[in-house]
């Protein structure tokens, strides 16, 4: 089994899917039905085959996994896989959230769903390989290349100001990206291998103290837009917005967590001295991010645009945590990544419900739905929940670690991002009072119908996952402490002694 | 048995939450209330089994968060402060649901409600049994959220609807303070667990820790965040603004939750952490102030409300503040004796009220009430007996009375015996607020069920009652009528309005309950004293649940207060009465006057002391204008003006005469962008070859 190029199937799976979808002839329903099967079955054997290597993941390694090997373009640069505990949770993430963004767009999609739906899968393949890939070179080419699929959704499919959205996401991550390019180029040259594995190994010691702080500076300029991190986070409300739902549930599910994904795998195990001394400046612009987003999200009259202001706000725990440099905060990162993804998916696809019976997102032409849609005011309950962080919700653990590990080394940080606790009960319950409660007045609502039995299989899932890691987290949590742990040791390590006894309990 | 105990209740909310509508509501009221009693019934058993016998155990259940040296389960931690907290929401919870078959027998979501009540029963249980801070929190914020829906259950009426928003998010500016206090328990014992924390405090005694940027006495720091936690759970003073308006929920509701329950949570987790609360002197005595402070104050706006059940809502936060003041002084096991009785007395008053309520059509303004004694005679007499043991009725010299008097008086003698600062102002405040809870105890009772009747079935209209006698009672205020739900009934609710009816005595299914619990409001006291009051009850009945440095000998020393001490209660007690009878019986026209007279004090008490409003300047309206600016002039103006809607007019403006971005042009565009990553790309690959090769 081990010789199987198993991480390479998952990958590129999708893309086969995709090349058979554009074999469909024909543009009739039949066709169109056609499609949709093939897109569903592709997602679905993906997410059977990621299964693999959760299966057969050992735990007790903070080595990659699964790796695989193949000369590609000659000299330094080759085709390199692998997984370990930090990143397996996201590939899972991403395979699983997939079919739901496919069932999520069988009614809501009517145009061009053969272009769609390869879009969709060509998204699926290259962020697969992001969180895959070995090669420094290799992974640059799949985070670049997924901003072309996710423009596309939005551009084409997206709703009335959806040029100006895509525009915004393009200028915004570009701008990022192209810094890192030159910070990879210059890491290769410096250490004379593209091998993550290799860097992670020598980086810290190979790169000077000076030559650190640039790279670091270069690749948070990337993966500061790609989380949002405050200020450079305008662009995620709008292209939520227009995003049609299966988009908002990629961008929010999979697409924010590459930021934080770049930052555990390069920035903090790479640039370690450069993280510590940064550290204070990521909490700064966390803590704002949290205070700052979740006021804003308060004001919004778009329910798209109060979730993705929340969504910021969530994405500040996470920086928070990881710069922590310590295990709560880290393990909280990844946990928090992995929640965020579940739940405010889910609260895409919630939101996506009631705007294809309506086709409007605006907080006031709703209110008093759970007259008409029960069952739906109870799943809309259960993410709301989630996304305040209670107790018993996946939401709850991330939340709570990196806060944890954040007070362990900034009281003050931790401090002001408690408030979000607060905060975030404020504009989440006044969402769900505005839309769910109350009386039914307005007539367009008279006849809204309760979800079906489609939207039902795509939420019911997602609440049983909601719950279960809030009550036992342990799935995750286990499957990467082995690998924080190495990489707190490395982080440590680096930042010499005075730290390591600085962030060891004292009991 | 335990495991039974607590999750008896979950299975009621799944089988009432899920399969509700399929079984139907009498389905569900069955079954969970039975759950419910089997629960209730071995929670006796355990309470024998761990207070007398001794038997108490730790039971893990499942590994929960473990990262770093973070490592928590789940599990049920039995002693004897915890067997105490079971019998109480069992017992309690039982006979709520029972009630509640009677009282809500006409809503058409009775499944839903019993789902709720099932739930919040299950959170509780999971916060009274933790052996961890985090558990703890879980229950915490299980109750908040079941609290929250179970206010919000009438979600047609607006003022739910906001009072289940504000409960939740006002308790959550206390749970900030708690988060903290755990985070800053973690930092300085490596642990949340119980065990590991109890056994470091003594160590910790006096060591200082960093918290922003201060170097600050540790267990201070952290207690005091801890109770900050209690005290949005527990409404005290400051946090107490959503008890109040929490009375939006159903009147069952109240009682388990708002009363007897949800509400003591902040004393129970005081008294569960006093081995960590007894090294922090400074934190003790802010303990006792908040309680002090909360007594009076809630007891002063109590006086003049004129909703039946903001009248006992506010006496509840003022009792809790009772029990504060014994915690502040080291006495826990006297703040616990309080809550344990309290939770009789004050769920049969809401009740009781709930009673009237039913009788009255969902008529909540004592205003229109009156004379009711003769129509539901078993129910005032249920509310006298609870008055009774609100107010501490009993006989001093022979150390026999209600429920209140032994809990109650036990809390003023401890009050002035208790050392440092705050004693003698807790005495003060104590004494003085237990004057003002035998007024507002007996006004209640007078204006309800004695004098003339003011209500509408007795004169046809209600604008009659405006000549009535309490007529100044707030018609100034515009306030009392919106909270006075009047018109906005849930539409279930609205029974027998415009009929004339003459009010009934509630079913029994309703009475029961309110005899049970007469019983514990007559007999919890003189029954359980001996363990709660006394050393040697205390050492053989809670043994080491909770802890008492050997320096404090609080539980002595008020047993040896000078003779005086014992009789101010009862003396306070007398004079309450004596006021309310004088002016609701005797002379109904002095309260008018009164108010007249003292018009900005009456308005001040009637308005809460101007707390809603005070907040709403000071925190939600800054807090909106913030939003508003950091959204159109942050997000809008600066950062999008100056970023990316700068450049991009500038990209738009190169690319118009160009490239069309339309649908079908993306193509183009992105593929011209595919083209360059690539080149891009393999350009620099290249040369990274050779230069790695070098």
């Amino acid at each position: 089994m081990s010789n199987a190029p198993i991480l390479s199937i998952i990958t590129f799976l999708p893309l086969l899917g995709a090349a058979l979808i554009l074999m469909v002839r024909g543009d009739d329903e039949a066709a169109r039905r056609n499609i949709r099967m093939i897109a569903l079955f592709a997602t679905l054997v993906t997410f059977g085959l990621s299964l693999i290597p959760v299966w057969l993941f050992n735990p007790a390694t903070a080595e990659f996994q699964f790796v695989e090997r193949a000369p590609w373009l000659g000299g330094v640069i080759s085709y390199r896989m692998g997984v370990d505990g930090i990143s397996l949770p996201l590939v899972v993430l991403t395979t699983f959230l997939m079919p739901f963004c496919i069932l999520a767009s069988w009614v809501s999609i009517d145009k061009r769903v053969k272009e769609y739906m390869v879009a969709f899968l060509v998204l699926e393949t290259l962020m697969i390989g992001v969180f895959c890939a070995l090669d420094i070179v290799l992974f640059y080419l799949f985070f670049e290349a997924g901003l072309i699929p996710m423009f596309l959704i939005i551009g084409i499919w997206g709703g009335k100001r959806r040029i100006y959205a895509s525009f915004k996401f393009f200028l915004y991550t570009l701008a990022g990206s192209l810094l890192m390019l030159l910070a990879i180029m210059a890491m290769i040259w410096t250490a004379g291998t593209s091998d993550i594995a290799e860097l992670l190994k020598t980086g810290p010691k190979l790169f000077s103290r000076d030559m650190q702080f640039w790279l670091w500076l270069a690749f948070f300029a990337s993966f500061a837009v790609k989380m949002p991190m405050w200020p450079v986070h305008t662009w995620l409300p709008d292209a939520h917005v227009e995003a049609p739902t299966a988009g908002s549930v990629i961008l929010a599910g999979v697409l924010l967590k590459m930021g934080g994904y770049g930052f555990l795998r390069f920035s903090v195990p790479m640039f370690p001295e450069a993280s510590a001394f940064f550290a204070p400046f990521v909490f700064a612009l966390s803590v704002i991010a949290i205070i700052y987003t979740s006021l804003v999200a308060m004001m919004q009259e778009d329910i798209k645009k109060l979730i993705a202001y929340s969504s910021v706000a969530h994405m500040g725990f996470v920086t928070m945590g990881i710069f922590a440099g310590n295990a709560e905060g880290i393990q909280g990162a990844v946990f928090q990544m992995i929640s965020h993804g579940i739940v405010s998916g889910a609260l895409f696809l919630c939101v996506g419900v009631v705007y294809d019976r309506m086709h409007t997102r605006e907080i006031a032409a709703y209110g008093g739905l759970v007259n008409r849609m029960p069952v739906y005011a109870v799943i809309f309950m259960v993410f709301t929940m989630a996304n305040v962080g209670l107790p018993g919700t996946s939401g709850f653990v991330g939340e709570f670690l990196t806060l944890m590990g954040t007070f362990k080394s900034s009281t003050k940080a931790a401090f002001l991002a408690t408030t979000g606790v607060i905060l975030s009960a404020g504009y989440a319950l006044w969402l769900y009072r505005q839309v769910i409660w109350g009386e039914l007045t307005k007539p367009s609502l008279k006849a809204i119908t309760d979800v079906d039995r489609r939207e039902l299989t795509i939420l019911v899932p997602l609440v049983v996952l909601t719950i279960f890691f809030g009550v036992y987290p342990r799935p995750i949590l286990a499957t990467s402490e082995v690998a924080v742990n190495a990489l707190v040791e490395s982080y440590n390590q680096a930042n010499g002694a005075a730290r390591t006894a600085a962030t060891v309990p004292s009991r | 048995m335990y495991q039974a105990i607590v999750f008896l209740p979950l299975v009621g909310f799944l089988i009432a939450g899920l399969f509700g509508r399929a079984i139907g509501a009498r389905a569900s009221e069955i079954v969970t209330t039975s759950l419910l009693g089997i629960a209730a019934l071995l929670s006796w058993v355990a309470f024998y089994q761990v207070g007398y016998a001794g038997q108490g155990t730790t039971i893990e259940l499942l590994r929960w968060i473990s990262a770093g040296s973070l490592n928590v389960s789940w599990s049920l931690r039995i002693d004897t402060l915890t067997a105490v907290m079971l019998v109480v929401v069992n017992s309690v919870s039982f006979l709520v649901h029972l009630y509640s078959i009677g009282y809500m027998h006409e809503d058409p979501d009775r499944p839903r409600f019993f789902a709720y009540l099932s739930l919040f029963t299950f959170a509780m249980l999971m916060l009274v049994t933790a052996n961890d801070l985090l558990q703890m929190f879980f229950g915490w914020e299980g109750v908040g959220v079941a609290s929250y829906l179970l206010i919000g259950f009438w979600y047609k009426k607006p003022s739910a609807n906001a009072a289940a928003m504000k409960a939740f998010i006002v308790n959550r500016v206390g749970d900030f303070g708690f988060l903290l206090g755990i985070f800053g328990l973690y930092v300085l014992t490596g642990s949340i667990g119980f065990e590991a924390v109890f056994g470091a405090a003594q160590g910790l005694a006096g060591k200082t820790m960093e918290f922003l940027g201060y170097k600050v006495d540790a267990l201070t720091v952290v207690c005091l965040l801890l109770f900050m936690g209690a005290m949005g759970k527990s409404a005290q003073f400051l946090l107490h603004t959503w008890l109040p308006d929490a009375m939006e929920g159903p009147t069952p509701v109240s009682a388990l939750i708002h009363a007897a329950t949800m509400v003591t949570a902040g004393v129970f987790m005081v008294a569960r952490l006093s081995p960590v609360f007894e090294y922090a002197p400074f934190a003790m005595q802010v303990v006792m102030f908040f309680g002090a402070t909360t007594a009076f104050f809630a007891a002063t706006v109590g006086l003049v409300q004129n909703d039946i059940k903001r009248v006992i809502a506010y006496s509840t936060c003022s009792q809790l503040g009772y029990m504060f003041v014994a915690l502040g002084a080291g006495a826990y096991s006297v703040g616990i004796f309080h809550l344990f009785t309290h939770a009789f007395f004050k769920a049969l008053l809401f009740l009781g009220a709930g009673s009237v309520i039913h009788a009255m059509h969902h008529e909540q303004d004592i205003r229109r009430m009156g004379g009711l004694a003769p129509h539901i005679k078993f129910t005032y007499a249920m509310m006298v007996i609870g008055t009774l043991a609100l107010t501490g009725f009993g006989l001093p010299f022979l150390h026999i009375g209600f429920a209140g008097y032994h809990s109650k008086d036990a809390i003023i003698e401890v009050a002035y015996a208790a050392h440092g600062a705050m004693g003698p102002y807790a005495f003060f405040m104590t004494v003085i607020a237990a004057l003002m809870t035998s007024f507002y105890s007996w006004r209640l009772i007078f204006m309800t069920f004695h004098g003339q009747p003011r209500w509408a079935g007795a004169h046809g209209h209600h604008d009659d009652h405006a000549h009535g006698a309490a007529a100044a009672h707030g018609h100034a205020d515009p306030h009392a009528h919106a909270h006075g739900a009047q018109d906005d009934h849930h539409d279930d609710h609205a029974h027998g309005h415009g009929h004339a009816h003459q009010p009934h005595e509630s079913p029994l299914v309703m009475l029961i309950p309110l005899a049970a619990l007469a019983v514990g409001a007559v007999f919890s006291g003189v029954v359980f004293a001996k363990k709660f009051l006394y050393e040697d009850g205390i050492k053989s009945f809670f043994r080491d649940s909770i802890f008492m440095r050997p320096e404090n000998h609080i539980i002595h020393e008020f047993h040896s207060v000078p003779g005086w001490v014992p009789w101010t209660p009862f003396v306070m007690m007398a004079i309450g009465f004596a006021l309310a009878w004088y002016m609701y019986i005797r002379r109904p026209d002095v309260p008018v006057q009164l108010a007249r007279e003292h018009r900005g004090l009456y308005q001040f008490l009637l308005n809460k002391w101007y707390f809603d409003e005070l907040y709403d300047r000071i925190f939600v309206r800054p807090a909106r204008w913030l939003g508003r600016f950091f959204w159109k002039k942050g997000d809008g103006w600066l950062i999008d003006g100056f970023g990316p809607d700068g450049i991009a007019a500038r990209v738009v403006d190169i690319t118009r005469g160009v490239v069309r971005l339309q649908t079908g042009y993306v193509y183009h565009y992105a593929f011209a962008m595919l083209i360059g990553v690539a080149a891009l790309a393999t350009w620099f690959m290249f040369s990274g070859g050779v230069g790695g090769a070098h």
